[in-house]
């Protein structure tokens, strides 16, 4: 492979696992807070349609991820109303709100499927971006793409640093024992899925505004399922959220290399667009065959509702 | 002020209002929707609830759309009922397209009666396989059958794309993604004359009662309700889990291949890449909707048929996008999940009693 | 004249209604500064509730809470906490996957740095003889331990009143003194205790004062030093405790089940693994299994029951048959039966009927299963004969079992296994949470059952309960299980000291299992 390639490669591989760093960091948080949110494909079409109309209006891609964000919100705080107030089944609640973005997004964002939008520069980092073969793939990148980094960090400062993770991890293991001791689970929960659903509407933000820049029915295309199968890989560590993103990344892409590379191999093209789903599956059984990595490592509270008694 | 307070016991009476409340409530969001979309609330309320049942064609459509919606939640809530999460009888609905029409197209040349059958079967034993598969990684390898299910909704997709556009091409097709139109002794008969509605809605009544049966009659059905309630119980009294994930997911698959298999038999008579209609996930909203119960299913499937067709109608007739029939499903789930509240819980005014 | 200085706390008129029953009514009661004073009640008395009201954990729907005189009115604990107001909790409010300075952490205003907090845990846990290394995970702590541990943390935030809820409960006897030591301490130092106990011989021991309740209401207030355990037992409960009929077991039964150096590591990664366990139950004897919650008896319990399969057969033999590869349904076939601990989502579904809560175990045994369907009309005779024979209060067999109290439940638990003409008859905590009525009702039963002819294995925390009812005793810590002694060869004292692991012949590990068990 030349160095022209590789550097190529790898700048895709990170802009295509970027929208899944800042989902699947979002939806970390909320998980570790006890909240399993299966609406992220939801959250992530709803930002990704107000980010793009607001793109359109505005003609501020910022704008733009600022609408993403409050969309991503606004299903959120649907989710968590019905999940965290009304003691709804969180697995219900996310298929809803899965189904109900999906359709919303569509329904809106109809009058833009044929509209395009100027393409986003990407900001140069001066001096690293010289670096030979890596530093055009990384340091010359989309200001999402810097964000998701500052997110990975922050993340990874406040649960493992901070006292505010401290009291939402606590939530996320033993919400009756942190009421006990006085901490305010349920509005600790809101604030958790309030955060991941931010981040679901700025990585839909990052596909129909900087990845594509368009918008179509069926944009996100599993994505955020597949930044929650992600959460389970990483078992719940930041870390392994980014490693794991990078290496989605890295198969989408090399699969739209192979494609588009007009290599004519005896392999249909469906197959190899069939490869980003066949993996999820694959990491998602090698995560999940000892019982005890994910009882060790998943949040004990995880998806069961909790009613403070009072 | 407004106030809920625990009931001491669950309501039976709001268990079965509350879909009828979520109902009235997705109508009034409806009107809603409508007044700020500059339309006229009561023309968009009469192409989605008045004109689709204006005259018996119009109910003959409507049994048919709720065909395949009765027959994926029937099977849906099989599993659901015992805590299998199966959201992936989207693809296992393509799957038993598939497998249908495979046979459809293998016997093109025969007339014989037991192409019918085959096609069954091999709908049944398609949808099935594919729910195999997250049936397995649960229950060896402990994977999510949530997303593993969801995934192979995508690659389903892939699949029967790569069909129409490949090897099953109709050669006479004019280059588009279908297959050859099927035979005559390869669709369904109409059992309706001067309609399309053909045999699978009675079939799928029969199955419905079929699935009542199972759930609340028979010991296997017993086991897998008791696995959904409290697992700790299930494990207590050596009820197998496996055998458990391993029903919840093959009734599910084959529910949803046979109803993939009455659509390429039944209107649309050849497999072509748009044969995900939405049907499976739909039918999920169909099954809690209908409160996993067969009776209920049969009158949330035809809800939400109803609701299919006003979209149509209402693409047709106003203009707007047919995916406004998603948000109206979105929203009657969201206000049943909402309305659920009141099974356990009950309004009251004023402060706390003292 | 000066008046009295007022009590630290004073309630007066509290009342707290639920949905289904009234916990707490016209409840008074004061506590001076440095003072132990007990609450007492049945199980179901409405103590928990009285003392989640004091903590902040749920709100009175009327009454008045004084405290040093003023008036005031606790929304939450962390309120409570800021009055001077600890709790150590029954049931753990400690996080597992967290260390003993972070579980600290989250209970304290502000924000200590976890070094400056481990000095301080260390500290507090030398001068009141409570050892806890700051640097543990909870999760790899023994049961006293963690009780420890919350102890600590309250102790870090110098509390004025302190609320101990039932904590021996997981203590040997040895373990009870030594707690007992650290809260004579601490309120020689002007700490007052509020201390939640069901048990007489204790709250003689320790308690200053007592308030005793009964159904929600003070029975009356007395000072244990001047009552007879049986004075106490009359305001709890309104009448003399009942006592079980017991003759001598049977001699020379055969061995129905047999445990044959049962090893089993736990699937929880929390759990404790259980080490070459031998036991044998005769036909006609009840032998009884002591220790400490969380010493391997939940383990054990699957082990038998095969709600844990195991990797052997021979380990686990019932009525002659190596059954450790059998599921918990051909286990039942081959005559066992087995009442649980957990009695809601375990031993019944909560939302299903009493009918089919018959159903749930008794379908072989009680031909409740006709070619493949449920024969629900015999399930449900099954059903009204379990809850007329056993006493059940209910409205009938199609009632919810979690509309059922805790007594009733169990009543209906134990008749629908011993329904079953068991062989081998297993019972983890028979009468926990039960009121006293209905625990003596379930005492005689088993004992009726095993002079029928049936093993009886019984699992409880209570001492008092085993030595009541049992044939034999054994005692389990860290995963192993003592020799079964007699009964009546054996006393409290020694059972106590077996309970730390120390048993005869128990190996060299024996001292340093003792101090984790402690």
């Amino acid at each position: 492979m030349d160095g022209a390639l590789f550097t190529s490669m790898l700048f895709a591989t990170v802009v295509a696992g970027t929208p899944l760093v800042i989902v699947a960091l979002g939806l970390l948080v909320s998980e570790r807070a006890g909240v399993l949110n299966l609406g992220a494909e939801g959250m992530m079409a709803m930002g990704a349609v107000a980010a793009f109309a607001a793109t359109h209006a505005s003609g501020s891609p910022w704008l733009g991820v600022l609408a993403g964000m409050g969309a991503g919100l606004a299903v959120a705080l649907v989710f968590a109303f019905l999940a965290l107030t009304l003691q709804a089944n969180q697995v219900a609640a996310g298929l809803a709100v899965a189904i109900f973005g999906v359709g919303l997004s569509a329904f809106v964002g109809k009058p833009f499927e044929s509209v395009a939008l100027p393409a986003v520069p990407p900001i140069r980092i001066p001096f690293i971006a010289d670096i030979p073969l890596i530093g055009e793939a990384l340091y010359n990148q989309q200001a999402l793409v810097y964000f998701s980094w500052a997110l990975f960090w922050a993340v990874l400062w406040f649960l493992a640093r901070s006292r505010a993770g401290l009291v939402l991890r606590a939530v996320g293991e033993a919400p009756a024992a942190a009421h006990a001791i006085g901490h305010p689970v349920i509005r600790i929960r809101y604030l958790a899925v309030l955060f991941g659903g931010a981040m679901a509407g700025i990585g839909g933000a990052f596909l129909s505004v900087f990845y594509t820049p368009m918008w179509a029915e069926g944009l996100v295309a599993g994505r955020g399922w597949i930044a929650l199968a992600l959460v389970v890989f990483a078992t719940w560590r930041p870390l392994r959220v980014l490693v794991g993103a990078y290496l989605f990344g890295g198969v989408m892409i090399t699969q739209l290399f192979i494609q588009g590379s007009g290599l004519q191999l005896d392999f249909p093209a469906q197959f190899l667009s069939s490869l980003p789903y066949w993996a999820t599956i694959v990491v998602l059984v090698i995560i999940s065959r000892n019982p005890n990595t994910i009882r060790l490592n998943s949040p004990a509270s995880l998806g069961k509702p909790y009613r403070p008694d009072a | 002020m407004l106030r809920l307070e625990a009931r001491a016991e669950p309501s039976y009476l709001m268990r079965w209002c509350s879909p009828l409340l979520a109902a009235a409530l997705t109508l009034l969001a409806g009107l809603a929707i409508f007044w700020l979309l500059d339309k006229d609330p009561l023309e968009g309320l009469r192409y989605f609830l008045v004109h689709p049942v204006k005259d018996l064609y119009g109910v003959s459509e409507l049994l048919l759309k709720a065909t395949p919606l009765m027959l994926c939640a029937i099977g849906l809530a099989v599993g659901f009922r015992a805590n299998v999460w199966n959201i992936g009888a989207e693809g296992q609905f393509m799957l038993g397209t598939v497998g249908a029409s495979g046979v459809a197209l293998y016997f093109a040349e025969s007339d014989s009666a037991l192409i019918l059958p085959a096609m069954l079967a091999a709908g049944a034993a398609a949808g099935a396989l594919w729910a195999a598969i997250p049936a397995l990684l649960r229950t060896r390898f402990n994977a999510n059958e949530i997303l593993v299910s969801l995934m192979l909704v995508y690659v389903a997709q892939l699949f029967v794309s790569w069909l129409v556009f490949g090897p099953w091409r109709d050669p006479m097709g004019f280059g588009f993604p279908q297959t050859a139109m099927f035979h005559d002794a390869a669709l369904l008969p109409v059992v309706l004359e001067g309609t399309r509605l053909h045999l699978g809605f009675p079939f799928g009544l029969a199955v419905l009662a079929a699935g009542y049966v199972f759930m609340n009659r028979s010991y296997p059905g017993f086991r897998m309700r008791v696995a959904g309630e409290a697992a700790d119980a299930a494990r207590y009294a050596g009820f197998s889990t496996r055998r458990t994930v391993w029903i919840g997911l093959l009734a599910g698959g084959a529910a949803a291949g046979v109803a993939g298999m009455m659509e390429v038999a039944g209107p649309m008579g050849q497999l072509t890449d748009k044969v995900g209609l939405g049907y499976g996930f739909a039918a999920i909203i169909v099954a809690f909707v209908g409160r996993l119960h067969a009776f209920g299913i049969l009158l949330a499937s035809l809800l939400m048929a109803l609701l299919f067709i006003g979209g149509e109608q209402a693409q047709q007739y106003m203009n707007l996008p047919g995916s406004i029939s998603l948000v109206f499903q979105g929203l009657l789930l969201f206000f049943l999940l909402g309305s659920d509240v009141f099974i356990h819980h009950r309004l009251r005014v004023g402060r706390a009693a003292a | 004249m000066n008046p009295p200085a007022p009590p630290r706390l004073r309630l007066a008129g509290i009342r707290k209604v639920y949905p289904t029953v009234v916990a707490n009514d016209g409840i008074a009661l004061a506590v001076e500064a440095g003072e132990i004073h007990a609450v007492l009640g049945e199980n179901g008395a409405g103590k928990s509730t009285l003392m989640k009201i004091i903590y902040g954990a749920a709100r009175p729907s009327a009454g008045e809470m004084w405290w040093e005189g003023e008036r005031v009115e606790v929304a939450n604990p962390a309120q409570a906490r800021a009055l001077g107001i600890g709790m150590v909790f029954q049931h753990f409010s400690l996080f597992e996957t967290l260390t003993v300075a972070e579980n600290v952490a989250l209970a304290l205003p502000g924000k200590p740095p976890l070094s400056e907090l481990a000095r301080r845990i260390e500290e507090v846990s030398q001068h009141y003889g409570l050892p806890v290394d700051p640097r543990r995970h909870v999760h790899a702590l023994s049961v006293g331990e963690r009780q420890r541990v919350e102890i600590v943390r309250c102790l870090l935030q110098n509390p004025k009143l302190l609320i101990m809820d039932e904590p021996t409960s997981v203590l040997t006897p040895q373990a009870v003194e030594k707690l007992f030591d650290t809260l004579r301490q601490l309120a020689a130092e002007g700490c007052s205790i509020l201390y939640i106990s069901h048990k007489l011989d204790e709250i003689q021991a320790l308690c200053h004062t007592a308030t005793v309740l009964r159904g929600g209401r003070v029975s009356g207030h007395c000072r244990p030093a001047e009552e007879t355990p049986q004075s106490m037992a009359r305001l709890m409960t309104g009448r003399d405790l009942p006592v079980c009929e017991h003759g001598p077991a049977a001699a020379g039964g055969e061995v129905r089940l047999r445990l044959a150096g049962l090893s089993h590591a736990s699937d929880d990664p929390f759990g404790t693994d259980l080490k070459d366990i031998h036991l044998d139950v005769h036909a006609g004897e009840i032998v009884g299994i002591a220790g400490v919650s969380g010493n391997g008896q939940q383990e054990l319990l699957r082990a038998i029951s095969g709600e844990d399969i195991i990797a052997e057969k021979f380990p686990v033999q019932i009525c002659g048959v190596e059954a450790g590869r059998l599921s918990a349904g051909r286990r039942r076939r081959l005559g066992l039966c087995f009442v649980p601990e957990e009695r809601l989502g375990r031993g019944t579904v909560p939302s299903m009927s009493l009918t089919d809560n018959a159903v749930l175990t008794a379908a072989r045994n009680a031909r409740l299963v006709h070619a493949g369907f449920v024969a629900f009309g015999r399930a449900r005779r099954f059903a009204a004969e379990c809850i007329a024979r056993f006493d059940v209060r209910c409205g009938g067999p199609q009632v919810e079992a979690e509309s059922l109290s805790g007594g009733n439940l169990q009543k209906f638990i134990v008749g629908r296994e011993m329904l079953q003409a068991p062989r081998v008859f297993v019972c983890a905590q028979p009468t926990w949470g039960v009121d006293v009525g209905a625990a003596a009702f379930i005492r005689q039963a088993i004992i009726d059952l095993r002079n029928r002819g049936c093993a009886v294995l019984v699992v409880s925390e209570e001492l008092d309960e085993l030595f009541e009812i049992c044939d034999r005793i054994a005692v389990m810590a860290q995963g192993r299980l003592s020799p079964a002694r007699p009964a009546a060869e054996t006393g409290v004292e020694n059972i106590g000291l077996w309970m730390s692991g120390l048993w005869p012949g128990a190996d060299g590990s024996a001292t340093e299992t003792g101090r984790a068990a402690a």
